[in-house]
């Protein structure tokens, strides 16, 4: 055995930077800071938007104006200077990529430390990425075999050129601009996100992913994502985020909008890891994210995340279960270390007969984090026969960390079956004994615990992503043996 | 100036100011707050379920009832009782020999009353504090061992009449004790509103369990708030049981001070008709090595409402702490709601700490199974119904307390079961 100690395997690790902590030096193309009618005009112009999407941002922001920021969530920070953010800032190119090769190097640099290397990806993995780098995509591959069977997957300010229809008759539909203060200032400025359509009865046959990456310092990310499943359509969507340390607070308000119609079925990923603050709690990304969805008869929504960065979460993935025997599922996994702050969970409201939720959160806090669930179940009167399954787990790792639980149930309907549980524990002590007996460190126990614990949720994640999250466990969790 | 004369408090208007020997600086501050604060809506999380907006519509009056009998209301008739009408104190309806090692004050005759109730935003408190009428204090001495339980029984009786009431009670160490707390309504009370505070301190080693019997009338406002604070090695238990009452609000608040503590909750509502009851309770944990148990449990028909929210606390210096909360809910009808808030806020890290929450309704085939013995469908769901919050009752170690819970449910629900059915 070496001298190594416990506290100084603790102070190395402290000390051990955000991995994916890099700035890479693009010009940007950037509004003056501010929030005001004209940077909203000002974007609106630079996206060569027409007129009812201008009206769409115009009236957002003035019921954003009327609009306070929520204080109800179990999360502390410093409150958000609105006319400090940069909302818009585009790479500076002025032409469309043609081919791979035209894109800039450094871009490209970019996207290979990130590990999305497109080249590798279009001959390997049959995951078709659009690439969002600072609000504007560069980069999509896989068009054209999508496009043979009518799926559409483009950035969304090209769908809002291409298929403005499409746009128009679906956003906003699901997240309703007075929605919440965060999503209404989203309708107001959002730059640019990622558009799907798949048709009628079409599986799509591969993934689509889509990977955000905050990059130009003192910009606010506003995406939007707009995903539609026609009838009997299928579609796996995935998202993933890491971002380069930054000193100031950074924000990021997206929204996401799912819908499923009859027979369709909808499944979510997302990995989160933006850049979380560093150990002492300066920086890190505030991350207020509205998601929604909404079902059809006999369709299903199915949200899986793993929030393992940020500094601060705000994220309520829902569904709302309208049609009869629609289902919505929520599988989270949300890891803080550190001063990290998360308050997630999702809301299921039940519409329909005979709809079916299910709800599976881990929550592991670590270091000084605070981590909780905040949940709604709610069966409305018409819900004949609804039934939810609840179950949020927490685990606490040092003594100075909490973890919370807020569920809401609302049952308004005598035949729906509505069970919730949840636990708090910590990692046992015989557990870790029994490893470390077996020649296994204390840092890999662990490791090897989250990962059983967690292993509900992880499995419903896509093989590429199953393999990362796991490694973003790892890392999270390093140095926090309590 | 005696009256409130706000406008927006009308419906206290007619309230006299307490005369009761509270700190001078409180009573003030109850004022100001009653002169500012607003009847809660539903907007206030805390009172996000619960609508109370129609108490601001009655002209509420005081008023020293006119009872004649205590016979239907006494819960274990060879206990001391301590009668209180609409919050005043009724001596010819009391029986307060009580034995030895305890005694009792009239809040009314003291020179000096303590009040630890918060009422900073809680305007039910702050009315209670400063409207208050009468109320007791009990003091249970140190090393006494109570065979027989004391009863406190609360009636409403009248129109619209108002009752700010308030108990104390203080165990000393070692002591072990039982109280009864029993709230009913006249058949002539009409709209009528009991506003409770009570505050309780469990000794060193004390041990003391509450057996809270509620059964007003449909058209009665019920709100009552304890406060208790645990010492070490204690053990404290409230049982809860919420029978009849239009409208009724407990809000427990537990602070447990002292390591190897036990506090132990039970709930049972059983609701019919436009009933609503609401059930919060705070467990806060403050030191080590302690537990709670909480179980709150339903049965929920025609239009009424149920409303829970438990919320277990446990500070960060905290550890080794046992928590546990469960709320089950049965619902009988369509038009029936509940909702169900069981919070976790935990801040330590060697802790077990779990919460449960179910909403269904009664299994088909267990109904079948008992039909083809023979049982009618009514008394198939009877039997099943009660089995279901038997669990609850069967916490209550006093058998009077028991039966007197059972004769009430066969009374107001119709059933036919007694306690000896289970055994």
């Amino acid at each position: 055995m070496s001298n190594y100690t416990e506290n100084e395997l603790a102070k190395d690790l402290e000390n051990q930077e955000y991995e994916f902590g890099f700035t890479s030096d693009i010009q940007a193309d950037k509004a003056p800071k501010g929030l005001n009618e004209g940077i909203i005009r000002f974007i609106s112009a630079k996206k060569n938007e027409p007129e009812w999407l201008l009206e769409f941002r115009l009236d957002a922001f003035r019921k954003w104006q009327e609009m306070t920021e929520p204080s109800w969530a179990h999360v502390h920070y410093k409150k958000v200077d609105f006319q400090d953010i940069c909302y818009y800032a585009a790479p500076k190119q002025t032409k469309k990529y043609e081919s791979w090769d035209d894109v800039d190097p450094e871009m490209k640099e970019t996207m290979k430390k990130l590990g999305i290397s497109l080249e590798e990806q279009k001959r390997l993995t049959g995951v078709a990425v659009d690439f969002v780098m600072d609000s504007v995509s560069v980069a999509t591959s896989f068009k054209d075999k999508l496009a043979e069977l009518g799926i559409i997957f483009c950035s969304f300010s090209e769908a809002v050129q291409e298929y403005p229809e499409l746009v128009r008759a679906n956003m906003g539909t699901v997240i309703p601009v007075t929605d919440n203060y965060y999503a209404a200032l989203n309708s107001a400025v959002f730059t640019d996100g990622s558009f799907c359509y798949i048709p009628k009865g079409v599986k799509c046959p591969m993934e689509l992913s889509t990977y955000f990456r905050i990059n130009e310092g003192g910009t606010g990310q506003f995406e939007r994502t707009l995903v539609v499943a026609d009838e009997g359509a299928y579609v796996s969507y995935l998202e993933g985020c890491t971002a380069p340390q930054r000193d100031e607070n950074q924000l990021h308000a997206a929204v996401v909008e799912l819908i499923a119609k009859d027979n369709a079925e909808i499944k979510y990923s997302t990995v989160q890891n933006w850049y979380p603050g560093d150990k002492d709690g300066n920086g890190g990304i505030f991350n207020f994210v509205t998601k929604r969805g909404i079902c059809g008869t006999n369709s299903k929504i199915s949200w899986t995340q793993v929030e393992t960065g940020s500094a601060v979460t705000w994220k309520y993935p829902s569904c709302i279960l309208k049609g009869d025997n629609s289902i919505g599922e929520f599988y989270s996994v949300a890891v803080t270390n550190n001063y990290q702050q998360a308050d997630t969970g999702t809301k299921m409201i039940h519409l329909g007969k005979n709809t079916k939720s299910t709800i599976i959160s881990k929550g592991i806090s670590a270091g000084k984090s605070h981590n909780s669930y905040r949940g709604l179940v709610q069966i409305h009167k018409g819900a004949k026969n609804a039934r939810n399954f609840s179950q949020c787990d927490s685990l606490l790792m040092t003594d100075e960390c909490g973890a919370h639980t807020f569920p809401y149930i609302e049952c308004k309907n005598s035949s729906a079956k509505i069970e919730h549980e949840a636990t708090t524990s910590k990692i046992g002590e015989d557990q870790i004994f029994y490893c470390k007996q077996r020649g296994i460190g204390e840092e890999k126990a662990i490791s090897l615990i989250v990962n059983g614990y967690c292993k509900e949720v992880l499995n419903q994640l896509p093989m590429e992503f199953a393999v990362e999250a796991q490694k973003l466990l790892s890392i999270s969790l390093e140095g926090s043996v309590g | 100036m005696n009256k409130v004369a706000d406008k927006s408090k009308a419906f206290i208007s007619k309230l006299d100011k307490t005369s009761v020997a509270l700190p001078n600086a409180l009573k003030d501050k109850a004022n100001s707050i009653l002169a500012s604060l607003e009847l809660p809506t539903t907007r206030n999380e805390a009172w996000k379920y619960t609508r109370v907006a129609k108490l601001g519509k009655i002209n509420f009056a005081t008023s020293k009832g006119n009872i004649s009998s205590i016979d239907s209301y006494t819960i274990d008739p060879q206990a001391p009782t301590l009668v209180f009408v609409n919050g005043y104190f009724s001596k010819s309806l009391s029986n307060n020999h009580l034995p030895e090692g305890i005694n009792f004050t009239l809040l009314s005759d003291a020179n000096e009353v303590k009040s630890e109730i918060p009422i900073e935003d809680e305007i039910f408190n702050a009315l209670n504090t400063a409207h208050l009428i009468d109320g007791v204090a009990l003091n249970i001495a140190k090393n006494t061992i109570l065979e027989k339980p004391v009863q406190i029984l609360h009636i409403l009786d009248g129109q619209s009449v108002m009752s700010n009431f308030k108990t104390r009670i203080d165990a000393g160490a070692f002591a072990k004790a039982g109280i009864i707390q029993g709230y009913f309504a006249t058949e002539a009370s009409d709209k009528a509103f009991a506003n409770v505070t009570t505050e309780i301190e469990v000794g060193e080693s004390a041990h003391l369990t509450i057996d809270k019997i509620q059964f007003e009338n449909e058209t009665s406002f019920h709100i009552s708030t304890e406060q208790i604070n645990q010492s070490k090695d204690s053990t404290f238990t409230l049982n809860t049981i919420t029978l009849n009452g239009g409208l009724v609000r407990n809000n427990l608040n537990i602070n447990v001070n002292g390591e190897n503590c036990t506090s132990n909750l039970n709930g049972a509502y059983i609701l019919k008709g436009k009933q609503h009851v609401d059930n919060h309770s705070v467990v806060d944990h403050r030191v080590a090595n302690c537990q709670s148990n909480e179980l709150y449990k339903g049965v929920i028909d025609d239009n009424s409402t149920a409303v829970f929210n438990g919320k277990v606390f446990v500070r960060q210096d905290a550890q080794q702490i046992n928590a546990f909360q469960s709320n089950r809910n049965v619902l009988l009808s369509d038009n029936a709601a509940v909702n169900s808030k069981p919070e976790l806020e935990i801040y330590a890290d060697d802790v077990k700490c779990s919460h449960g929450s179910t909403t269904g309704q009664l299994d088909e085939d267990a109904i079948f199974y008992l039909r083809a013995r023979g049982l009618s469908l009514k008394a198939a769901r009877q039997l099943l119904v009660s089995a279901f919050i038997t669990d609850v009752l069967d916490k209550i170690e006093n058998l009077k307390v028991k039966t007197f819970i059972f004769s009430l449910l066969k009374e107001r629900f119709g059933w036919e079961i007694t306690p000896e059915d289970f055994h």
